[in-house]
């Protein structure tokens, strides 16, 4: 029996039992959204790169695939998974990472892990394989329903292979570092977006402003000619930035609640007690609640006024509300999107929100 | 279908007339043939059809009320921009209701400092770089009809253009849309922000060719505009040798601003038609752009030389000036009128492939010349692997036009044994509907419909496109739909 008709037979037991399965690869996210409920369906079996033509600029791999040998891969042909999405483990595998749709520092300047996605190939709560997109960089055939997995929790379906965009890692990169208190990082790094500068990534916490500069040698060279700062070793750089997307630096440290606030690059100075760590360009704000601290309704409020919304990403009530709440007309939407794809409620039943 | 002038479908006519006059004016609800021909079809003339009434509303309030009124009495509504869609996407229905977002044309704001352009649907793409200008930004994605299509209409078709793959296509580039569902009810997908809770609907929404809900109201992202841009033009024997140097291009790391490829037929077209200088002798040659600052542009025009001479490039020029760069793009974006000059009709493609398999395409359309006694001169988005090429006929002559829509489904058919697309950027619309069904299976298929219903339950938004029934797929055997010429000559194209 292959890996696939194993999964497909576990789905549709599942389905005609209306008994809830819980997707999953290497674990590593477990800690994302509400804690969910069922059985486990464990797809790290189905792994493998299907294909990859670096000047295609295409990968192909499954999803059990571990996301540290697909960046090998990559980066053996130097090439890179531009939006550098977090591992938070070795065990990370690719459908895990674009199921939970984490993007890391480089986010604002080269776009969130959907804006990568080309094409995927499901199981559908029958366990039957849909494939959706394909190979290629521009296919408006049909709807989008493979963008919409990416961060989709695999509320709907497992995704089984998923083709993406890969880029050439950029030439040269220098980080330099700036003294700067929040209100006027915030003004800088939104200034200096609207300007040609080869900026890759910011990341703003306790008073230090660094930025990443990322391309060809003499943009680089001129843009930190231009900009100042101190220059930080590039060892120390690279070690630096890896920190920040794996959540490893100082600031992730603790047992208090995580809050995300996804709010627009400009919105003012957030005003919650404690500290705070600012990325991409001032669009992602992390604040860390006293522990036990139960934050919910203030951050949530200061979230929506500052045009946004936050996420409870690490500790607090797992049972609980993790996500900002829908509007009610997209609430409804996902209702019946949900009701429609996965009918008797079996994938990832109650991981985004309690009634999905 | 129902004649809107007599019986049932006058009554209804009448009823919905009455219904939208109560609160919109006499000039917004048009009903009289000179008044709705106009409308009859979108830049896909192939296909007419003069619909039941033409509503031309001027606020998102009215946008609600006339989906509601509609909904109320049953009466499907297709959305329209410019009208400037190649695939029949905005074909009205002669019972239904064609929605004109034209008068939604106005850029409600723009944020300098967020990078961010707050517009209406029928704002046209490129008044919303030229909005942004004063503030050295503008909106990257650049359809070839981009300073007649609108916004609204690039949200539909998920528009792309001759940058994208450096910048992206429309789904890279909306932040979010605000509008109203079929049955007139207010909704909202993505933010200002880079995300949003819950599912990524507005990804669903772009490209969902006008079946999921209206927009009155969408956020662009703006870019800086680069200091400077450069174009090298080099020529190649072979067309297989063009292809293979994209690749080596794309292998040496470097993402050009624009990656084209024009063949011989189509570089002597355009020759004849705007003198831009091009390569006569040449089988090929390939247009690169870089784009940066003054010292990144430098560079990359001289990796990327090198890597063309590696290549096999028989001739190369770059650029040396502003006016000689827009000349070296002037002959690729008048391929279109320029064919249209040699031809009395032609019919344009959209497959996107993988690029290793370009000569294989190429020799199938080459040997489908000879099998239907047709030229096809080929252009060709060679960085994104998106081809245009371009059937020449005679539309007056019906064996001809059987013939072009044959050695279209076959060229399209192809695209997808070879593992891509019919469709890279001019959407399915009612064009490239059958070839929906050798795309995608049933199952897939069935998914598609599973969404829309979740969107439109009474499937009324744009009925009969995109999507086709399985008893249609059923159906399509070899009898191919096709034959397209275009409205809009003044128009570039590519």
């Amino acid at each position: 029996m292959t890996v696939l008709s194993r999964l497909a037979e576990q789905v549709r037991e599942a389905t005609h039992a209306r008994s809830p399965l819980v997707l999953r690869g290497g674990g590593t996210k477990d800690f994302l959204g509400r804690r969910p409920e069922g059985t486990l369906l464990d797809l790290r079996p189905h792994a493998g790169i299907v294909a990859y033509e670096p000047t295609e600029l295409v990968v192909t791999a499954r999803c059990g695939t571990p996301l540290a040998q697909l960046q090998a891969e990559l980066a053996a042909q130097g090439q890179w998974l531009a939006f550098e999405p977090p591992s938070f483990g070795s065990e990370a595998t690719v459908g895990g990472m674009v199921a939970a749709g984490l993007a890391g520092p480089g986010r604002a300047a080269f776009g969130a892990v959907r804006d990568f996605v080309l094409g995927v190939r499901m199981m559908d709560a029958q366990g039957e394989v849909l494939e959706f997109g394909g190979q290629v960089m521009k296919n408006v055939a049909g709807f989008d329903l493979s963008r919409l997995q990416a961060g989709a929790l695999g509320i709907l379906g497992p995704i089984l292979d998923v083709s993406l965009k890969v880029l050439p890692r950029p030439q040269a990169r220098v980080t330099v570092q700036f003294a700067l208190a929040e209100a006027e990082a915030l003004a800088a790094v939104n200034a200096w977006a609207a300007r040609a500068l080869p900026i890759s990534a910011s990341v703003w916490h306790a008073g230090c402003l660094s930025l990443r500069l990322a391309g060809a040698a003499r943009a680089v060279d001129s843009a930190v000619a231009m900009l100042g700062g101190e220059r930080l070793a590039p060892d120390a750089a690279d070690a630096f930035w890896i920190a920040l997307r794996e959540q490893t630096h100082a600031f992730f440290e603790g047992d208090g609640p995580l809050w995300r606030l996804s709010v627009p690059s400009t919105a003012p100075v957030i005003d919650l007690h404690g500290h705070t760590l600012i990325e991409w360009g001032g669009a992602q704000r992390w604040w860390r609640a006293a522990p036990d601290e139960d934050a919910t309704d203030p951050v949530r409020a200061a979230a929506t006024r500052a045009g946004g919304h936050a996420t409870l990403f690490r500790g607090g009530d797992r049972a609980g509300s993790r996500f900002q709440p829908l509007t009610p007309a997209v609430a409804a939407l996902h209702q019946r999107l949900k009701d429609t794809i996965d009918p008797a409620r079996i994938f990832n039943r109650g991981r985004m929100y309690a009634d999905l | 279908m129902q004649n809107a002038s007599t019986g049932v479908g006058f009554l209804r006519r009448a009823e919905l007339t009455g219904r939208l006059r109560a609160r919109l004016p006499a000039s917004a609800v048009l009903h009289e043939p000179e008044d709705t021909t106009p409308y009859e079809c979108d830049g896909l003339s192939a296909y007419r059809q003069r619909p039941m009434l033409v509503v031309l509303p001027a606020t998102p309030e009215e946008v609600g009320f006339v989906l509601r009124e509609c909904h109320a009495l049953g009466v499907a509504v297709v959305a329209r921009g410019a009208g400037t869609g190649l695939s029949g996407g905005a074909l009205p229905l002669a019972d239904g209701v064609l929605l004109s977002l034209a008068r939604l044309n106005r850029v409600l704001a723009i944020d300098p400092l967020a990078r961010v352009a707050r517009v209406q649907p029928g704002v046209r793409n490129l008044a919303v770089s030229e909005a942004a200008a004063v503030h050295g930004l503008y909106y990257a994605p650049d359809p070839s009809s981009q300073i007649a299509c609108t916004i609204g209409g690039n949200v539909a078709e998920n528009s792309g253009g001759v940058h994208c793959l450096k910048y992206g296509l429309t789904v890279h580039n909306v932040l979010r849309v605000a509008g109203f569902t079929a049955d007139g009810e207010p909704v909202e997908f993505g933010a200002e922000s880079l995300d949003v809770a819950g599912l990524d609907l507005l990804a669903l929404m772009i490209g969902s060719e006008g079946m999921l809900a209206v927009v009155t109201e969408v956020s662009l992202r703006l870019i800086p505009r680069p200091q400077v841009a450069r174009c090298i033009m080099a020529s190649f024997a072979t067309v297989e040798a063009a292809g293979d140097a994209v690749a080596a291009v794309i292998g040496a790391g470097i993402i050009a601003a624009g990656l084209e490829l024009m063949d011989q037929p189509a570089v002597r077209a355009v020759e004849e038609f705007v003198h831009a200088g091009y390569d006569l002798d040449a089988a090929a040659i390939l247009l690169c752009e870089s784009d940066g600052t003054e010292a990144e542009v430098e560079e990359e025009i001289e990796r990327m030389g090198q890597v063309l001479r590696a290549a096999g490039a028989t001739a190369i020029r770059v650029s040396a000036s502003e006016a000689e760069r827009q000349r070296f793009w002037a002959g690729r974006k008048a391929a279109f009128p320029a064919v249209g000059r040699i031809s009395p009709d032609y019919y344009c493609m959209d497959g996107t492939i993988p690029r290793k398999r370009l000569a294989e395409v190429l020799r199938f359309i080459s040997d489908a010349e000879a099998r239907y006694g047709l030229r096809c001169p080929n252009v060709f988005h060679a960085g994104d692997g998106n081809l245009h090429p371009l059937i020449l006929f005679d539309a007056n002559d019906p064996d001809q036009l059987a013939r072009t829509e044959a050695f279209a489904a076959d060229v399209l058919e192809k695209c997808v044994e070879v593992g891509g697309t019919i469709t890279g950027e001019h959407g399915v619309g009612i064009e490239k509907i059958n070839q929906m069904c050798v795309q995608f299976a049933p199952g897939e298929l069935a998914a598609f419909r599973a969404v829309r219903r979740a969107f439109d339950p009474d499937e009324r938004l744009n009925p009969g496109k995109n999507i086709p029934s399985l008893h249609r797929c059923a159906e399509y055997g070899r009898q191919h739909v096709g034959g397209g010429r275009l409205p809009f000559p003044e128009l570039p194209r590519f």
